[in-house]
């Protein structure tokens, strides 16, 4: 089990490692420098300032200052912004980092026990009523929730805003708008591996001892039919954390997500990187986690 | 089914498509799904040929934010312009985007996929451990950065498209602002489709049909080309059926960051990110393109679903 961890974690150092040099390479590809945006400096300028962020030289000497750099810790300071980019990160994660926890505990709390509860009514109105709004919910963007939640719900109900992230109540919206599409895919999962359980002789077995069948429920069937759910949660608050920039543009949340389109607009190489990283280290731990919790779950995967 | 045509069936022996169609028939939400696809299809690709539909991208300052009327069924935007046509107009590229972005990952997909597969051993597990770190990166972050990287090179394409055919300027302008988008999109799509094909041939190449080619001597090529490709078919068609949704979804996103289609061209992502704008004074700007666009993914998914069931009952469980 050990010996999986550390491949895995290696394996991970690997991934986010191709993933910064595809970064680097790309962002440097494309026209344009972080120096010729809006602000027209001379020349002059511009020259020291390439100099003193080291674009002035090849591509692989960048790297490999760039990297020098990172082992020690440092990621560099943002040209645009003309800021460390770990303060940047330091200053707009934690934004994002509660909304991806708000979005998935909502995802939870929905869709689980809407799939146990499709499950377990099969091919009843609830089943297909539940399985429609989850079909919804998928297909709905979260980009077209959002305004309608932020128009119709934050002018309604008093202590919400329709913008904004001042106090806990400014994370009910986002962190809706967020964990519905997640709760709906959730939704879908559990029922199928509720499905499957519920099938298998064990259930049949316990149901014909006469055990009570909300305990053949609770103790036997949810057991195994949440593994599969359990196994989209890890990469799916990956995901939420990663993807959020819609709806933090949407409720003007002060998290990462500006950060990243902006960064891919202004050529800001350094800050770009350094979000890479962090979101390809995300993903990265988020699947691991979920691989590691799936075997304390399900004893055969083992082997 | 009455004994009469069951023996009927027999004699004539039932294809798989015969049996899939059977049975996406009885599934009344793909059907449905199948008729408003068709439907939108029809209204999008279709009626902006005839002159009824006005141009998408005539400005009229005097007409702005229009109710809708006689000349203008769903009313204008801010600029005046109908918003009917940019819909229609939109939804050409929205759905022109999800289907050739599609078919260019069901393409790169489909032959990784089989050629890991059916070689297996190292160069299969080699193969599929670059699968699993592209699948690592966030997919958003280097579509955004691959389209505009292609961007760049198509505006020489431009240029040089221009002067081999002088009269076309606007269409070629138009197509080849969406290329790095269909591109971009495709070229990092086909990962789960390269998984869905190599399974398939895994499981295809251990059977005694190919195991009889093999015996009478039929190069690789053909044995994966005859013998194998046609018999991937229906799990393919249906991933890529759930596949168009989510990069129609896909364009919807960047272009409603400022990072796809661009304006005046019209897209569904761009009619909703304008219509955003406009929410509290004129609701309809946005409701319009969104019950469009998203009865349009509802109904992709729903068909999508149903086609599994049909042609893939084993896989037919999440």
């Amino acid at each position: 089990m050990l010996r999986t961890i550390v491949s895995r974690l290696l394996q991970g150092i690997v991934v986010v490692f191709c993933l910064l040099l595809i970064t680097f390479v790309l962002v440097r590809l494309m026209p344009g420098d972080p120096f010729s945006g809006e602000k027209a400096h001379s020349a002059h300028i511009i020259e020291k300032n390439k100099e003193r962020f080291h674009l002035d030289k090849s591509y692989p000497e960048q790297f490999s200052v760039y990297l020098g750099l990172l082992i020690q810790g440092d990621m560099g300071d943002s040209p645009v912004k003309e800021q460390p980019v770990a303060k940047i990160i330091e200053h707009s994660f934690p934004a994002s980092l509660i909304l991806g926890i708000a979005g998935i505990t909502i995802a939870i709390l929905i869709g689980i026990p809407a799939g146990i509860l499709s499950a377990l009514k099969k091919n009843s109105y609830i089943d297909y009523g539940t399985m429609i709004i989850a079909m919804a919910g998928i297909s709905i963007p979260s980009f077209v929730i959002a305004p309608l939640l932020a128009g119709h719900i934050a002018t309604r109900v008093p202590f919400l805003k329709v913008a904004g992230w001042g106090d806990p109540f400014d994370w009910i919206l986002p962190a809706l708008t967020l964990g519905l599409g997640t709760a709906a895919y959730l939704a879908r999962i559990t029922r199928g591996g509720m499905l499957e359980v519920l099938n298998q002789d064990y259930i049949r077995t316990a149901h014909a001892k006469g055990v009570h069948p909300a305990i053949v429920v609770t103790k036997h069937a949810i057991r195994g039919g949440i593994i599969p759910a359990v196994a989209y949660i890890g990469p799916a608050f990956a995901a939420l954390i990663t993807g959020s920039f819609i709806i933090e543009t949407i409720f003007q949340v002060p998290g990462m997500g500006q950060h990243f389109v902006n960064a891919t607009k202004d050529r800001d190489y350094f800050l770009l990187q350094g979000v890479v990283i962090l979101f390809g280290s995300l993903i990265v731990f988020a699947n691991l986690a979920a691989d590691i919790v799936l075997v304390m779950l399900n004893p055969r995967i083992r082997a | 089914m009455s004994n009469q045509t069951q023996s009927q069936d027999l004699s004539k022996g039932q294809s798989l498509w015969s049996d899939a169609w059977a049975r996406l028939k009885k599934n009344k939400m793909a059907m449905a799904s199948l008729v408003v696809l068709f439907v939108i299809g029809v209204l999008c690709f279709i009626l902006p040929a005839f002159s009824i539909i006005a141009d998408p991208n005539n400005q009229n300052l005097n007409n702005t934010f229009l109710d809708p009327n006689k000349n203008n069924w769903l009313g204008t935007d801010q600029s005046g312009r109908d918003l009917l046509a940019r819909l229609l107009y939109g939804g050409q590229i929205s759905l022109l985007v999800g289907i050739i972005a599609t078919t260019v990952s069901v393409i790169i997909g489909l032959i990784y996929g089989s050629i890991a597969g059916y070689a297996g051993g190292k160069t299969d597990s080699l193969m599929m451990r670059i699968v699993d770190i592209l699948y690592g990166l966030p997919f958003l972050v280097l579509v955004i950065l691959f389209s505009l990287l292609i961007s760049e090179h198509a505006k020489e394409l431009t240029d040089q498209l221009v002067s081999l055919w002088p009269g076309q300027e606007v269409f070629i302008k138009k197509f080849i602002n969406l290329v790095p988008l269909f591109i971009a999109i495709g070229a990092l799509g086909w990962l789960t489709m390269a998984r869905v094909a190599r399974a398939q041939v895994l499981s295809l190449k251990k059977q005694e049909f190919v195991e009889a080619a093999v015996s009478l001597g039929l190069s690789h090529r053909q044995i994966l080309m005859r013998h194998i490709m046609p018999n991937m078919l229906g799990p393919i068609i249906v991933y890529a059926t759930l596949t168009v949704p989510g990069f129609v979804l896909t364009e919807a996103t960047l272009s409603f960051l400022g990072l796809g289609v661009e304006s005046p061209n019209s897209s569904w992502g761009i009619l909703l990110s304008e219509g955003a704008n406009y929410m509290e004074t004129h609701p309809r700007l946005l409701i319009i393109p969104s019950i469009t666009f998203s009865l349009t993914l509802l109904a992709l998914n729903f068909l999508g679903d149903g086609l599994r069931d049909a042609l893939d009952p084993k896989a037919a469980k999440d």
